[in-house]
């Protein structure tokens, strides 16, 4: 993570301490080039020698899920500060591409949240939102990922303590799985030893 | 890093000596020919060939034009001069992604995103669900089937109509059929076609090189590949970067078009009569020259009468995009113009034998206006070819 320390502040509580599982991430390459801010760099842990922190991207609608998020906040209630959130107008608009996007960058695990099917600001957002995350569900199984690092939920406005309980589920059950294997896909950096013509390189 | 238009220029050498672009005496047949100037009047083939032997890299950066080819090589088949059109633009472009140029990613950039994470080395993915008890594959042997992007296509193009999943499954099919019982991968890579024909070549090269040591360790002596742009890739592309490969590359169709006349693939049973007619993917036809093995498999199928659009064979027209990258209204015009092209033909069908010619000239269909007007369905060679097996 970028800046572990401030994050961690700033959510008042320090989420490494709370680690159980999770292989160490020291030593693991940082996923540098590239990286867009949401996903950020790991770096080994400043804070939490060497525990894994779980780099989460979270899509949260602007109508719903992000003045719950916005709730929390202000009520005060305690949430891992491992999500980057992204506000964007409909979870309707997540297209796979999206959460291919995060996942390639590196995150550990990517959280789609809109609104009720009900309380859809557009009327059929929170509908198309699920059809998409459907079919990044099946890309990431195709993909041999844990259906875990995705995630899908409908959280209205009103709902700031399912929000924290989504973040805190979310978050411990990244850490039982540790890092993606994804680090570094794009670096650019990984071989395969014996393959042909690696001579030519 | 920005390097100078020197080292540009440099780079571009070895291309501009293989292309044979410097013999470029500016007709403008390229441009003529091109189904992309057709429409887009800011597109020129000849302008940008002439602006790269010239050296002028650093304007190209910010070019879009760059990215507007679809490296059907349509412009080949007319060049005078002999230029080989698509080692330039890939040399180009290769060049121009390194200063920072880059072309407009389709489909928010999905398809680009599955083929960069496939280059993960520790990625154990989950991609053989589709085949089905029906079908006999099997660990290690001599034939391997390659299968392509085919199960990741089909979640991702499922409102264009296309299957590519069913293709791969008639092509599975009908080698059962012909007494071959193929290897699949459980961890193939993309081939890299789209990453190189769009200058990426780093990550171009992780994927073939974890693809060659898997077809390696798999003991392949030969490889089938159905889709045009694998087989491309695989044949032309793998050996130019890695040298001489341990098996033979060969495509679908030539194996069939050989079994149907060995007698080993034999078709039958009462089928609907039916008139088709062929799309030549730009891979399979001007880029390999197979003009002749989708063509002896469609008319060896039994209620299947084939007939031709005026422009096919090398004349053939692109399915609009390359690569997953700028697809435009001028992609429409094009697909749309080609569909109408073919059904002017009469035919009740167009039959291709490529997954991404039928994804993009589906999602054209997709237009209701369109639909209705035509009322034309698109079909993979071997889902065709499958469907009339004995």
């Amino acid at each position: 993570m970028a800046s572990a320390g401030s994050a961690e502040s700033a959510a008042g509580k320090s989420a490494a301490g709370e680690s159980a599982a999770g292989k160490s991430a020291a030593g693991e390459s940082a996923a540098g080039k590239g990286v867009g801010a949401a996903v950020g760099k790991r770096e080994g842990g400043a804070s939490a020698a060497g525990a894994f922190e779980p780099r989460v991207v979270a899509f949260a609608c602007n109508w719903c899920s992000y003045p719950a998020a916005d709730a929390a906040g202000i009520n005060k209630m305690q949430y891992p500060p491992n999500a980057r959130i992204i506000r964007v107008m409909c979870a309707g608009r997540i297209h796979p591409a999206f959460v291919l996007k995060a996942l390639e960058l590196g995150a550990d695990g990517v959280l789609v949240s809109g609104c009720h099917f009900a309380d859809c600001h557009y009327l059929f957002g929170a509908k198309r939102a699920s059809e998409q995350f459907e079919k990044t569900a099946k890309l990431v199984h195709l993909l041999g990922l844990e259906p875990e690092r995705v995630r899908f939920e409908m959280i209205s406005a009103a709902e700031a303590p399912k929000f924290v309980r989504v973040m805190h589920e979310f978050v411990d059950d990244l850490r039982k799985l540790g890092p993606t294997p994804l680090d570094g896909a794009e670096q650019g950096e990984l071989e395969v030893p014996g393959a042909v013509g690696d001579e030519h390189t | 890093m920005a390097t100078s238009e020197l080292d540009l220029l440099k780079e571009l050498g070895d291309a501009i000596r293989e292309s044979r672009a410097r013999f470029c005496y500016e007709c403008g047949k390229c441009t003529g020919v091109c189904p992309v100037a057709r429409y887009d009047n800011g597109f020129s083939p000849r302008s940008l060939l002439v602006r790269a032997v010239r050296g002028e890299g650093e304007r190209l950066v910010d070019d879009v034009n760059v990215w507007s080819c679809l490296t059907c090589k349509l412009c080949d088949t007319r060049c005078p001069a002999g230029i080989d059109y698509g080692i330039l633009t890939k040399a180009v472009r290769a060049v121009v992604r390194r200063e920072g140029g880059e072309g407009t990613c389709t489909h928010g950039g999905a398809v680009q995103s599955l083929t960069k994470i496939m280059t993960a080395r520790k990625l154990k993915q989950d991609r053989l669900e589709w085949v089905d008890g029906s079908m006999k594959t099997k660990k290690s042997g001599d034939t391997v089937f390659f299968v392509g992007c085919a199960p990741y296509f089909e979640v991702l193009f499922e409102e264009t109509g296309a299957s590519p999943l069913d293709a791969a499954r008639g092509a599975v099919r009908l080698l059962n059929a012909a007494g071959v019982t193929p290897v699949l991968l459980p961890n193939e890579r993309c081939c890299g076609h789209d990453l190189l024909w769009n200058g990426d070549v780093e990550n171009f090269r992780m994927l073939a090189r974890q693809n060659l040591a898997m077809l390696e360790e798999s003991g392949a002596k030969r490889v089938i590949v159905a889709c045009p742009e694998g087989y491309a890739t695989l044949r032309n592309d793998y050996p130019a970067h890695f040298g001489e490969l341990p098996f033979e590359v060969i495509h679908l169709t030539e194996f069939l078009a050989e079994a149907i006349e060995g007698g080993e693939l034999e078709f039958g049973g009462a089928a609907e009569e039916t008139v088709v007619t062929y799309q030549d993917p730009c891979r399979l036809g001007r880029h390999m020259g197979i003009y002749d093995a989708p063509r002896r498999v469609i008319e060896a199928l039994p209620g299947v009468t084939l007939v031709e659009m005026p422009r096919s064979r090398e004349r053939g027209i692109c399915c609009g995009v390359g690569g997953f990258q700028n697809c435009t209204s001028f992609s429409k015009m094009i697909q749309a113009a080609r569909l109408r092209e073919a059904k002017a033909t009469g035919a009740d069908a167009l039959v291709t034998a490529c997954p991404k010619c039928e994804i993009h000239l589906g999602c054209a269909l997709s237009d209701p206006a369109l639909s209705d007007e035509l009322g034309l369905r698109i079909v993979d060679v071997a889902v065709l070819a499958a469907s009339r097996l004995a």
